[in-house]
């Protein structure tokens, strides 16, 4: 019912944009990708090192609006919010965890200045960094630290706020500085889930957002934009600008026309065509970090049949997609991971199936399907890297006779019906971590997970992750989890396609800009050129 | 009488829509090129003879898009005129001619729906109905109903107290037969040049619809989803937009020629 009445109101403001621009749009085009979750609110902060590839001297001060291409949550509370993950973009400058992430993906320290594991990695100790201030002045204190750790795991309520702190038995400070975290079983990867946010003992994030982080939040106008101000008491490395502001552009055409025009200095996750377009500022190219799919609902006919799904994998050719739909750009995947995750990442899988129409063909009728079938892709209509895939893919399952029809919905009515309601035969999308886990790509395949929307369950893939899970030694763990995407790709459980390609266009006067293996946006090493 | 001007506009409307329906019914049969087939090595090519029109980014030939996409937009105006003239013949009919609370009761409704801004109306329909070709055709329909309903009514209101319509009354006539075989065809031309206008409408609100990306589904083409395809590289491949642009420019001018020259023809 919620999803109908917010169609109802983006039909609203659809008419609204309509009316405006006396053309219409076809809302935002730049695929962010949804990791469509209530998990982790990215609490990390940012390294400030001046690790830049452009010219020109940076300065310190100056302001510059950053173009976002889609409302954030209603709720910018660090610990709770980001089903969407432009939110745990913006809030990567205002909080910090214990640890942080850093552009390689390794996990450096933080508000904690130091941290020990124990050896059955269930007991994590961390050490407070000295003259660590929150923006509302005060000094971080083990308090603030077991209050927030306290909150986010839901200690309190038995309700975790992150799911990925459920693990969490308890948190106690034993000493002015020092705060441990003892788990109920063995978790090798829970360092990366201590990027949640630590926020001053007491506050409420949806009254007042206080952080550590190198901006403070300002002010919010929904529908319009988010703005933050370096903090001056930052601990780590001194931001560069004053003042970010975060401007909210839904369509991708005028984002493209506001960075042309100078009236926004700075945006993320645009497409090749649109990089195109404004080939006179600065353009780096990225990855989007993500898991580009068809989505196979493996509970319903015809995708429960191993073979089909094979057939399916063997018809559609990733590497067309790519030339076709991202001009090009793009990395070929064969699994549930992208190569960010360097340390999992298992570059044999990605051609696993080559494309042999002939071989599907055959799949297909040893399956019982040689007449073809037909089903329909669920896609997101502003996401247009998927369209554009969906539409690849319905001319090259045509050749295995296989009938394709693209539906197109809203973002609200696809997690309501597809992501949450399961109820879908394939989808298109992309999944990122919002973690630097493998656990963050791999967890929602497990036959018990709640964000297994594609109901897949396999008895050796579930053993295999619970044992990684389990597993101290960092090299059978990862050997574990290459197992799992193994798994996936024999059982070809999804079509898998690529991790898309993402530019960041700048005007020619900014620099700075670094990428993250999370879908983060970091702006303390951004610059204005003096 | 009609006079040479009207004439004149009457015919430009003919031909233009006569040359665009060929072209749209040969297209449903021949195009250049499949309309849905990609091809890598001709992304984005500006116009030439293999590609009359250029190409689009997958590479799929435009004017082979363009006559379909018409052809789309064609189907799904007429149908939409179709709904609304069928259903609005209907309730005009009865509400004119019977009047009284039937009357009133119908055209308050018909009133509300004319109330809302069109395209608002139509997405409030696709939000329950859902997206796609035949349900844009059911929302557009309903939408066009009141304007055709009103125009009946006022015209079998004037018509009913015709001495046709009595001496047919006094004749023992069924009010069916009345209203349907004796004064139907008398509003004819007035209907005529609604229509066209409808028609006209329709394209434009089809073309709305599918860009926003609720009509027609990728990758059948249809001049609103080519239109807001084309957008992304009005920059770089500007033929893109142009032609599509001028494929809904054509069929909306021929139609709106063409009713012009028919309203001009029986107002006289």
């Amino acid at each position: 019912m919620k999803s109908r009445i917010l169609a109802l109101i983006l039909a609203a403001l659809m008419t609204a944009a309509l009316c405006g621009c006396g053309g219409g749009e076809s809302a935002q085009g730049s695929a962010a990708s949804e990791t469509a979750e209530a998990e982790t609110a990215g609490a990390a902060t940012d390294t400030a090192e001046e690790t830049t590839g452009s010219t020109g001297e940076p300065v310190y001060g100056g302001e510059i609006t950053v173009g976002i291409a889609a409302e954030l949550d209603s709720s910018l509370d660090p610990h709770v919010s980001s089903s969407l993950a432009g939110t745990r973009e913006v809030l990567f400058n205002i909080f910090e965890g214990l640890v942080k992430p850093d552009t390689e993906g390794n996990l450096i320290p933080a508000v904690a200045e130091s941290y020990t594991v124990n050896e059955t990695a269930d007991v994590y100790t961390f050490t407070l960094r000295e003259g660590v201030k929150f923006h509302n002045g005060e000094t971080v204190t083990v308090g603030d630290v077991v209050y927030s750790l306290t909150r986010a795991a839901g200690l309190d309520t038995g309700e975790p706020l992150m799911t990925t702190l459920s693990g969490i038995a308890s948190v106690e400070a034993t000493d002015d500085s020092t705060v441990v975290v003892t788990l109920s079983a063995p978790d090798t990867e829970f360092l990366a889930y201590m990027t949640a946010a630590i926020i001053p003992e007491g506050n409420d994030p949806d009254e007042e957002l206080i952080g550590t982080g190198p901006f403070k939040f300002v002010s919010r106008t929904v529908q319009e934009n988010v703005v933050i101000e370096k903090f001056e008491d930052y601990w780590g490395e001194e931001p560069y600008l004053d003042k970010v502001t975060f401007q909210v552009i839904e369509d991708s055409q005028t984002m493209v026309m506001s960075l042309q025009s100078g009236a926004i200095d700075l945006a993320a996750h645009l497409d090749a065509s649109q990089a195109a377009e404004l080939s006179s500022l600065t353009v780096l190219e990225g990855s989007m970090n993500l898991v580009q799919a068809l989505y196979l609902n493996n509970a319903v006919e015809p995708f429960d049949n191993i073979l089909v799904r094979q057939a399916l994998s063997y018809a559609i050719d990733k590497y067309e997609i790519i030339d076709l739909a991202g001009d090009g750009y793009g990395t070929a995947l064969g699994s549930s991971m992208y190569p960010a995750f360097s340390k999992y990442f298992d570059d044999s899988l990605t051609d696993y199936y080559e494309t042999d129409i002939e071989k599907a063909k055959e799949l297909l009728a040893e399956a019982g399907y040689e007449d073809g079938f037909t089903f329909s892709i669920a896609v997101i209509s502003s996401y247009t890297p998927h369209v554009n895939a969906a539409q690849v893919i319905v001319e090259q399952l045509k050749q295995i006779g296989v009938t394709v029809e693209i539906e197109q919905m809203d973002a609200t009515t696809w997690y309501s019906d597809v992501y949450q309601g399961r109820d879908f035969q394939a989808t298109i999308n992309g999944f990122d971590a919002s973690t630097l886990t493998a656990s963050a790509m791999l967890s929602r395949f497990t036959s018990d997970s709640s964000k297994n929307f594609i109901s897949f369950y396999n008895d050796e893939y579930d053993a295999a992750y619970a044992e990684a899970v389990a597993t101290v030694d960092e090299a059978t763990q990862i050997d574990l989890f290459k197992q799992c995407q193994t798994i996936l790709t024999e059982q070809a459980a999804n079509v898998y396609i690529q991790d898309l390609a993402e530019f960041v266009v700048m005007q020619t006067n900014v620099g700075g800009y670094e990428f993250y293996p999370l879908y983060v946006m970091d702006m303390s090493t951004v610059y204005l050129m003096g | 009488m009609i006079t040479s001007k009207k004439n004149k506009t009457l015919r430009a409307g003919a031909i233009i829509t006569a040359a665009m329906l060929l072209i749209i019914i040969i297209g449903a049969f021949w195009t250049p090129y499949d309309p849905n087939a990609m091809d890598g090595s001709a992304k984005l090519q500006s116009p030439s003879l293999a590609h009359l029109l250029g190409t689009d980014n997958f590479g799929r030939d435009i004017f082979s898009r363009v006559v379909e996409g018409a052809g789309a937009t064609f189907a799904i105006a007429a149908a939409t005129v179709a709904i609304g003239l069928v259903v609005g013949m209907i309730i005009g009919g009865l509400t004119g001619y019977y009047g009284g609370w039937l009357d009133e009761v119908l055209m308050r409704i018909c009133d509300a729906i004319a109330a809302f801004p069109s395209i608002l109306l139509a997405l409030v329909l696709i939000a329950l109905f859902g997206s796609g070709r035949y349900k844009i055709i059911l929302a557009l329909g309903i939408l066009f109903i009141p304007s055709f309903a009103r125009i009946v009514r006022s015209e079998v209101v004037k018509q009913k107290s015709m001495d046709y319509v009595r001496s047919a009354k006094l004749m023992g006539v069924g009010d069916m037969r009345i209203l349907f075989v004796h004064i139907m065809p008398n509003i004819v031309p007035v209907l005529l040049s609604t229509v066209a206008i409808g028609f006209n409408n329709a394209v434009l609100a089809e073309a709305s619809m599918s860009y926003l990306g609720v009509g027609v589904q990728p990758p059948d083409a249809s001049l609103g989803r080519m239109l807001s395809e084309a957008q992304t590289y009005l920059m770089s491949a500007p033929w893109y937009a142009l032609s599509v642009g001028l494929a809904i420019v054509l069929l909306v001018l021929g139609f709106g020629l063409l009713s012009d020259g028919l309203g001009g023809r029986y107002d006289a």
